[in-house]
């Protein structure tokens, strides 16, 4: 069985970031890089379908050569092989386009993405990676069960827990509460160094034109100054506290 | 020359600091107040590879370098020094005398178990009466049929209880001072060896010291580490490391006590503004920041040169010296700037204070260091 683990490199979210010249993306030298927590997830969903089940579990990332360090900590974990992908991709559509095609050469069963990434929240790749396979696709799974060619998978939904069947292959994104990611284990770190890199180069005949472009961003203003009641007695400061929401806050 | 951390050594850097902030930062404050040395922590350290990160892999460690391993025990330390010094003890003097002076059976039996943390390893050179002068060790063995009997009793060893193995010194040569003295592996429950309970310290107080009680221990012939009479000689190699790992606990604890200074200096108001306004504050801060680059760059070359099979000894005794010194500054200072709160038990401040004393002592005090550095100087004997 192999199991493919879709991974990007965000920027670190404890981190204050900045914006590159153009405003159309984030100064990606400057910021500190890590593994979207969501994609932490998978690798660990996949490693314990590994250690459950056997398999080969394979880390995939689309990115520059600078995204290989997000491939080296999902080996430090226990991933066996990592592939990256480059492709003129710049779109959801387009990346997708280009790991669906890496999904096809490594003949993946299982792939497992986060439900988004912790930079632009857009939550679009593992849905369409799904789409453009036509596998089965199960989103923000909280409970993840495989047995022989089926498979189980939990969602949270409104008041109640949803219980999907599905066939293999399939795709699946992951949300909070599925698991909690394990450390990158030192032996696995310098391991991880030695392993070489699968290298999958695709062209626009692969990933076709982006439908979206950014056209720019902004950062958040920041944040006022907060304010400190002072000399009330508990009852009058929750009272004070309910009309500031109220009346100027507008909040309730 | 290159500054730049290669990419595996900011993955550990990383991956330990995390770990560190995670499992071993909770319970930190609570451990130093109960004087609790909780072995469950190194177990965790033990599956994420940490207990033998510098050992090879074909003994059971991580296959890592010197200058990671430094790296390692400065973010243990940054969150908890007590355990950074159990785990410098543990593989700096413990595993590292095993790895310089153990035969490949001695490898195979103490430094693979050792380095995959089944359990910890102690180094029992000091004695009451053998401190900075090693060379005034009084424990004695005496040669018998097929082996050797153990008797005296060694202080504040680091891990003595706990450890699964401990290097014992002991004279085998009287009269040939420190060339008499020949070091020994003392499984745990080897008859005739008694671990004392642990003593009540100032600072590290997480971290297990405890007295060694050795009555006629009998240990067989191959339970001798590297020569007979190489016992002194052998470790002065151990000791270097070791330095290099107490310079990193510094590092750790002064690095703490900065950005512990730093957040209340933005924080704590008096006087209608930020503490951290007033260049009083501001020049603490640059001071402290300064001391940290200075102290962790020569942690970095020590280690770096220890990778490189270079003569070492010298930078790691200035490091050591350097980066405990710091760490009291540092400490002293986050205290000023905590002021009153500083005090108290409520802040962390006061505690990376005592934890930081033990380094101007242990493995070597200041004075040694210096004295260390002037005969690499050319003065003095």
């Amino acid at each position: 069985m192999q199991v493919v683990v879709l991974v990007k490199q965000v920027a670190d979210t404890a981190a204050r970031i900045k914006l590159a010249d153009g405003k159309q993306d984030i100064d990606r030298q400057s910021a500190s890089l890590i593994v979207n927590p969501y994609d932490e997830m998978a690798i660990e969903e996949a490693l314990r379908i590994k250690e459950k089940h056997g398999a080969t579990v394979w880390a995939v990332t689309l990115g520059e050569a600078k995204a290989e360090e997000a491939l080296r900590t999902a080996l430090a974990m226990g991933v066996d092989e990592a592939a990256r992908v480059s492709a003129p991709a710049s779109d959801a559509l387009t990346v997708a386009r280009a790991l669906a095609q890496a999904v096809r050469e490594i003949s993946a069963d299982i792939v497992i993405a986060g439900r988004s990434a912790a930079d632009d929240e857009q939550g679009q790749v593992g849905t369409l990676v799904a789409t453009l396979l036509d596998w089965p696709h199960v989103t923000e799974v909280t409970k993840l069960e495989i047995s022989g060619s089926e498979g189980v998978a939990e969602r949270e939904v409104e008041g109640g827990v949803e219980i999907l069947d599905f066939s293999l292959p399939v795709v699946v994104t992951t949300q909070e509460g599925l698991n909690t990611p394990r450390y990158a284990s030192l032996p696995g770190i310098m391991k991880a160094k030695r392993k070489e890199i699968r290298q999958i180069a695709l062209g626009e005949d692969v990933v076709g034109q982006p439908v979206l472009a950014v056209r720019s961003l902004e950062l958040p203003p920041p944040r006022g100054q907060g304010r400190i009641l002072t000399d009330l007695d508990p009852a009058q400061a929750a009272k004070e506290i309910v009309r500031i929401l109220h009346e100027e806050a507008k909040l309730i | 020359m290159d500054f730049t951390l290669a990419e595996e050594d900011r993955m550990v850097q990383e991956t330990v600091r995390d770990f560190a902030e995670r499992e071993l930062g909770p319970g930190a404050a609570a451990r130093d107040r109960d004087g609790t040395f909780d072995l469950d922590v190194y177990r965790k350290m033990a599956e994420l590879g940490l207990l033998g990160l510098p050992i090879a892999e074909e003994w059971g460690g991580a296959g890592g370098t010197y200058l990671q391993y430094a790296i390692a025990v400065e973010e243990i330390s940054r969150v908890c020094a007590s355990t950074g010094l159990s785990y410098a003890a543990h593989v700096s003097l413990g595993l590292g005398s095993l790895s310089l002076l153990g035969s490949d059976v001695q490898k195979g039996t103490y430094l693979a178990p050792g380095a995959r943390g089944q359990y910890l390893v102690a180094f029992g050179l000091t004695e009451a009466g053998a401190g900075s002068d090693a060379g005034g060790t009084r424990t004695r063995a005496a040669k018998v049929e097929g082996g050797w009997l153990l008797s005296g009793s060694k202080a504040f060893i680091t891990n003595a209880k706990s450890a699964g193995v401990s290097v014992i010194t002991a004279v085998t040569d009287p009269g040939k001072g420190a060339r008499g003295i020949t070091a020994f592996l003392v499984p745990k429950d080897t008859e005739g060896f008694y671990p004392s309970t642990s003593y009540d310290k100032m600072g590290m107080r997480a971290s297990e010291t405890a007295e060694i009680e050795l009555r006629d221990a009998y240990v067989p012939d191959e339970a001798m580490l590297g020569g007979r009479g190489e016992g002194f000689r052998g470790f002065l190699e151990v000791l270097d490391g070791g330095r290099i790992s107490i310079g990193a606990l510094g590092v750790g604890i002064a690095q703490a006590a900065l950005e512990a200074s730093l957040a209340y200096a933005q924080t704590r108001e008096q006087f209608g503004q930020k503490i951290g306004q007033f260049e009083a504050i501001q020049f603490k801060l640059a001071d402290m920041a300064m001391e940290v680059e200075m102290a962790r760059l020569l942690v970095h070359k020590a280690a770096w040169l220890k990778d490189q099979h270079q003569p070492f000894g010298q930078v790691a005794a200035m490091a050591k010296l350097f980066a405990s010194e710091a760490a009291m500054r540092a400490a002293t200072q986050a205290i000023q700037i905590h002021g009153g709160n500083g005090y108290i038990r409520e802040y962390p401040v006061e505690r990376y204070l005592r934890d930081a004393k033990l380094l101007e002592i242990g493995e070597g005090t200041s004075e040694i260091q210096r004295l260390v550095i002037a005969r690499g100087l050319g003065l003095g004997r």
